[in-house]
């Protein structure tokens, strides 16, 4: 598709609970942004231009070609742009692990609501809060009412929202991923509507340690390993590293730095829960050499290693994942 | 396959009685892909095979769900009937309605809705499943036999005469086990050796086996027909081919009389080159590397008396281990037992007390080739005892010990109590403090009134404590018959142990791939049907290391395992099981959490061209477990017939979500 025989491509950018790291990882294809505004015109994008809602919604449906949105769903708000672009745009691409799977905004399914509001607004050192007053939808003042989105008791994904199209995973998304993404969507070369606009391998596949056997003793964090050996498997020295659970793409660079992967890349293509995938996979190596004379105690005491589990383990996908929130008691 | 055929058993009234059978027939008609549903009463006899066989053809069915009982069961016999009838056996799912439902469940209605789920649950899996070919492996026709004592030399020579060649591998320097060290057998009282050694002796002849003794079996690769085998010969020191086995070198050794003798338990001293007993096979010296002054310190005298006496110069201080490898196509472990140390009961005095001593070393007592030349004496100042007490069950059936019985120790020390009044005479006094004489076998019942008659005091109680007082020693015992509390006061305790796994049986059963029970016995695949398989595909047990035993049933094991073993060495290939993992390459990243978590070696490693990684199964080797399909973080290790999209589909309809 070139930008003289149709005319330019229409792109939107869009936020919802995010940390705005993925808007600067758009800015960080550096000159290729250029290229990108050779074929496309960006016709919403909160974070750099001064677009209203009510522009959006002034569109005609479908003429948007592409929105790339990042965030998860938290608010009535982020649901209701999600709702809005997903009506306005041909193509909705969940951009970047919040979007795609829930990612840190998600770990907060371990709580609700009121829990959240009570340490955000009422019960923290550093908040003098005598009137206990936390954010309500309306609020009349003698002004009139003023009203905030609803803050929801849980976040999810964008595909548990609206439908979505493709999916680019990371958190941030690697920039190679998004450069491949935008030249498929300029050339007209996307694969089948569902896509993961990753490879298919996990990061090991990135990954230039030196691997072989993983029968792990013991679990250590990474501080407590003196002399990490950067050309050895982390797992193997006991580290617990997401990278054989996760989807690769973004060249193993938490490795190259010699730093355990901690799964933004999601899920591999054939597993549809990555904690659970993980945690599989560590119980079948953990202690595996001796695991007949190993006493009940021994065992847990060798599990009790793994602090914070659902950190480690679900960091990125809590929302998407079978367990997906606390169970809330009416 | 959307042409699914449904095939409902009553089992009789098993499933019939709980399960409503035709409810369930009409509800699977009813299900996407279902072109006729049937029930049967007994789907596994001729007439059901006829009925599935005729609806196979008639319906032209491509998939087939039998509810019945476990696949355990059935599964192989429906898996031939559809075989049968033309269609791919692996087309086939069980859905078990009678352990899984109709004999747990006791509400009609709620059995009947479960066994329709898990119909349904069938249905959804057969729909995916894809027809699958079973590979064809040659067999070796040779046999291992790990341990050389009765089980493992009846296994050998039964294997042998059937025309297979079998290497017997036994870890101490003479083949013949825990019975060559016995005097006499019960219940018949015959001598031990004289019954053994002829059988020594064909194993020493026998042209089809090969013995490896002093040798170690330090790995098996492989899987049923082609099993590779390594073996380490610990070095004797002695020339295996030039020794006579004269023994002249063992009555110069300078050592001589200075260690203890395991083979008499310890109760006579050796020296450091040794014949373990008179009728040792293979009969050839072994010198003892901890032991032997030349070997430790480099100096014997001025130059080793063994070597200086050796008319053969057989004695050869250079050896070394040596590695040997073989193929076979069937094991068979017969590795034995051990006697528990019965220091562990600290109030026996076991260990502290001299004259309290065990059944075995008893034994070595009464026997001519013993350390006393058969001279019955306490320990402690070589003194022909007035009165012997036997304590039965040490550490067995007890709770905080081994919960089982050892099945030997009754019998033992029936059969000890009658060599003893027959060496010592009359005037000896046997007490025997028992908790039930167990004298099940045959013509054992009749030894035992045998014994009863034989002025012999039989108090039912365990002991509370042995006490060593300056006349001897002395037993507390309740005995429950009469109610009354009895201080025994006698000269010789001798303490009958439980029967327990060899020390070694965890490292050896990892070796050998056999899976141990929560006892550390080696496990049978069915206590009442396949006693003698275990759970690994062409390895068998026999003897006491899968649980105790006495003699006639340890060869009895022996020989029924020998002829398991014959029935594969006897067909020249095999069919290997298609349920077995596969790597997708397209998803592998080569982490190698599967190559970790394999018992069987069957996933390799392989480095690619352009240096990435990627894991193959190495099919003739993988047993189907699962375990690296459970461990594979990525998903990129499926199971044939067990993929991740055939299992789900079974557990979405159980969730209810389809």
């Amino acid at each position: 598709m070139s930008s003289e025989n149709k005319g330019k491509l229409k792109f939107a950018f869009y936020w919802a609970a995010s940390c705005g790291g993925c808007e600067i990882a758009v800015l960080d294809i550096n000159e290729k942004i250029l290229e990108v505004v050779e074929h496309v015109d960006i016709l919403f994008w909160p974070v750099a231009m001064d677009t209203k809602y009510s522009d959006v919604e002034a569109m005609d449906d479908e003429s948007l070609d592409v929105c790339f949105f990042n965030g998860a769903i938290r608010t009535s708000e982020n649901e209701h742009m999600a709702k809005l672009l997903r009506k306005k745009a041909k193509i909705l691409v969940a951009f970047g692990s919040c979007a795609a799977d829930g990612c840190i905004p998600g770990l907060a399914n371990v709580s609700n609501r009121e829990e959240i509001f009570d340490v955000a607004y009422v019960d923290n050192p550093s908040t003098d809060n005598p009137g206990k007053v936390t954010p309500k939808t309306k609020t009349r003042v003698s002004e009139g009412e003023l009203t905030l989105p609803e803050f929801y008791d849980t976040v999810k994904t964008l595909d548990q929202v609206v439908d979505v199209d493709y999916y680019i995973p990371g958190c941030p998304p690697p920039t190679k991923l998004i450069s491949q993404a935008i030249d498929a969507i300029v050339e007209n070369k996307l694969p089948p509507k569902g896509s993961v606009l990753a490879p298919l391998k996990s990061v090991c596949d990135e990954c230039p340690r030196e691997r072989s056997e993983k029968k792990i003793k013991e679990i250590k964090r990474v501080y407590e390993v003196e002399n990490v050996d950067p050309n050895v498997c982390l797992l193997e020295q006991g580290i617990i590293c997401m990278g054989p659970a996760t989807r690769g793409g973004c060249g193993a660079a938490c490795l190259d730095a010699n730093m355990p992967c901690t799964g933004c890349g999601g899920p591999t293509p054939n597993s549809f829960d990555q904690g659970a995938k993980m945690l599989s996979a560590l119980a079948s190596v953990l202690g595996v050499e001796n695991e007949e004379n190993m006493s009940e105690e021994e065992i847990r005491k060798l599990v009790d290693q793994v602090k914070d589990p659902l950190g480690t383990f679900y960091r990125y996908t809590l929302p998407r994942s079978l367990i997906n929130r606390r169970v809330i008691k009416k | 396959m959307d042409r699914i055929g449904v095939f409902v058993c009553h089992c009789g009234v098993n499933i019939a009685a709980t399960v409503d059978v035709d409810e369930v027939v009409d509800f699977a008609g009813k299900l996407d892909g279902v072109v006729v549903s049937k029930s049967y009463k007994y789907m596994c006899s001729d007439n059901g095979a006829n009925l599935i066989k005729e609806s196979i053809k008639k319906f032209k069915l491509d998939g087939v769900v039998v509810a019945s009982c476990s696949p355990q069961m059935h599964e192989h016999t429906f898996r031939r009937v559809v075989e049968e009838a033309g269609l791919n056996p692996f087309v086939l799912e069980i859905a078990n309605i009678r352990e899984q439902c109709s004999w747990v469940h006791p509400d009609r209605k709620e059995a009947t809705e479960k066994a329709k789920l898990l119909v349904k649950g069938a249905v959804a899996k057969v729909r995916l499943l894809e027809p699958l070919v079973r590979e064809k492996v040659k067999v070796t026709p040779k046999a291992l036999v790990v341990g050389g004592g009765i089980a493992g030399i009846q296994a050998s020579l039964d294997l042998s005469e059937k025309g297979f060649h079998v290497y017997l591998v036994e870890k101490e320097p003479s083949i013949g086990g825990r019975m060559a060290q016995l005097d006499k057998t019960f219940p018949t009282l015959d001598c031990a050796s004289c019954i053994l050694t002829p059988k020594m002796m064909d194993v020493k002849n026998h042209p089809n086996i090969e013995l490896f003794a002093y040798s170690e079996v330090v790995s098996v690769d492989g899987s049923i027909g082609n099993y590779r085998v390594k073996v380490v010969r610990k070095p004797r020191y002695v020339d295996f081919d030039k020794c006579t086995g004269c023994g002249d070198c063992v009555n110069v050794c300078r050592m001589k009389g200075k260690v203890p003798d395991e083979f008499n338990m310890n109760l006579g001293k050796r020296g450091a080159v040794y014949i373990p007993f008179p009728q040792a096979i293979p009969l050839k010296a072994t010198i003892d590397p901890e032991q032997c002054l030349f070997l430790r310190y480099g100096k014997c005298g001025r130059s080793p008396a063994c070597q200086d006496v050796c008319e053969a110069e057989a004695i050869d201080f250079t050896q070394r281990e040596e590695l040997v490898e073989f193929e076979v196509g069937v094991i068979v472990v017969a590795t034995g037992y051990d006697l528990l140390d019965p220091s562990a009961l600290y109030e026996y005095g076991y260990s502290r007390y001299k004259d309290v001593i065990t059944t075995l070393e008893l034994e070595r007592l009464i026997s001519s080739s013993g350390p006393t030349g058969g001279e019955i004496v306490c320990p402690s100042d070589q003194r022909k005892p007035g009165s012997v007490t036997f304590v039965l069950c040490v550490g067995s059936r007890d709770e905080t010990v081994c919960t089982w019985c050892c099945r030997v120790g009754c019998m033992t020390a029936l059969k000890q109590a009658y060599l003893l009044r027959e060496h010592l005479g009359d005037d000896v006094e046997i007490n025997i403090c028992y908790t039930d004489i167990r004298s099940f076998g045959k013509r054992y019942e009749e030894f035992y009134r045998r014994i009863r008659g034989v002025k012999t005091n039989f108090f039912r109680g365990r002991p509370s404590e042995v006490k060593e007082k300056k006349d001897g020693l002395t037993i507390d015992v309740f005995d429950t018959m009469t109610n009354k509390l009895f201080e025994i006061k006698t000269d010789l305790v001798v303490l009958v142990p439980a029967v327990v796994p060899r020390n070694d049986s965890s490292d050896l059963g990892k070796i050998l791939h056999v899976s141990r029970g929560a006892d550390g016995f080696f496990l049978e695949a069915h206590p009442k049907l396949k006693p003698m398989d275990t759970f690994t595909d062409g390895i068998f047990i026999a003897g006491c290391c899968q649980g105790p035993k006495d003699i006639q049933d340890s060869v009895a094991q022996a020989s029924g395992a020998a002829s398991r073993a014959a029935n594969i060495l006897s067909k020249e290939e095999l069919e290997a099981e298609p349920l077995i993992a596969f790597v997708d390459e397209d998803f592998c990243s080569g982490c190698a959490t599967c190559v970790s978590v394999c018992s069987f070696n069957a996933i390799e490693l392989m480095k690619k061209e352009d240096n990435k990684y990627v894991a193959r199964v190495v099919e003739a080797l993988c047993k189907g477990c699962g375990s690296c399909v459970a461990a594979c973080p990525s998903g990129a290790m499926q199971q044939k017939g067990f993929k991740d999209d055939q299992i789900l589909a079974v557990v979405d309809v159980l969730g209810g979500e389809a």
